[in-house]
């Protein structure tokens, strides 16, 4: 058998981008539960710790870039997934616009999150 | 030599005894697609306490501050745990058929997809159970 499956048209800028980003997440995500779960176990983080593995400019832009691009390939796939549902015209113009606002609203958090931990004296 | 044939909706869950190997990584990568999105809008949330928890200065280095007790008060719970276990299970799957999805769109193993889907799911499998004594620490377990 040789068919595949997948909620996106092939060679569109999203289908791309879905997959320029699965290919930095699945780097990233690995690392991210390897560090916080299985070198630094969850149940001991401290604001102090988190501060100072955020006080590493590569740690922190990797962070950034994690968020960013876990967002976008979230907030996409979700679309794409509604999309091949069968969503059209206006719901699907405002899912949208829902989930653009929703990725937006996520990564701006998200950098606040950063900043307070990056502004902790270490 | 690719051979086309007619699927029919794969949308159509009422369906699922007909599903192949292929139809069902794409309903488990759509539902652990689903899963890892929800989780990050919590986790973000979570992780908010740090912005109140930064000005703490004194709290901080004695460990009270909001963001470290909010931490460990949820990791505090037997729930909590597994359901890291089952989030761990979730994002190796996504990953390992993510990598398998890339592969194939770069015209690799296609020919052996249903293989390395079933790869992967024996490998999520072990990786969850793996990482069991890991997340389920003996000071969470209730009994």
């Amino acid at each position: 058998m040789s068919e595949t499956y997948s909620s996106f048209r092939a060679g569109s800028t999203l289908w791309l981008l879905q997959r320029i980003t699965a290919a930095f997440l699945i780097l990233v995500l690995a690392f991210h539960f390897f560090w916080l779960h299985f070198v630094n176990h969850a149940a001991e983080i401290t604001l102090q710790g988190s501060a100072v593995r955020m006080d590493e400019l590569g740690y922190l832009i990797t962070m950034v870039l994690f968020l960013v691009t876990g967002a976008f390939h979230g907030v996409n796939g979700v679309y794409n997934a509604l999309v091949n549902q069968g969503l059209t015209g206006t719901p699907k113009r405002a899912v949208k616009w829902l989930l653009v606002l929703a990725g937006a609203l996520v990564i701006v958090q998200g950098l606040r999150v950063a900043a307070a931990m990056s502004g902790v004296s270490v | 030599m690719s051979e086309s044939y007619d699927r029919g909706l794969i949308e159509d869950f009422g369906r699922w005894t007909e599903f192949s190997a292929g139809m069902w990584a794409w309903v488990f990568h759509k539902f652990t697609g689903w899963v890892l999105i929800g989780y990050l809008f919590a986790h973000v949330a979570v992780l908010s306490s740090a912005i109140p928890a930064a000005s703490q200065t004194a709290a901080i280095a004695g460990g009270t501050d909001v963001y470290t007790t909010t931490l460990q008060a949820l990791e505090s719970i037997f729930l909590v745990r597994v359901l890291e276990v089952g989030l761990l299970a979730v994002a190796v799957f996504h990953m390992l058929n993510g990598v398998r999805l890339l592969l194939v769109d770069l015209g690799i193993g296609l020919e052996v997809q249903d293989k390395s889907f079933y790869a992967s799911l024996i490998v999520t499998a072990l990786i969850a159970i793996g990482s069991v004594t890991t997340f389920i620490t003996p000071e969470v377990v209730p009994w």
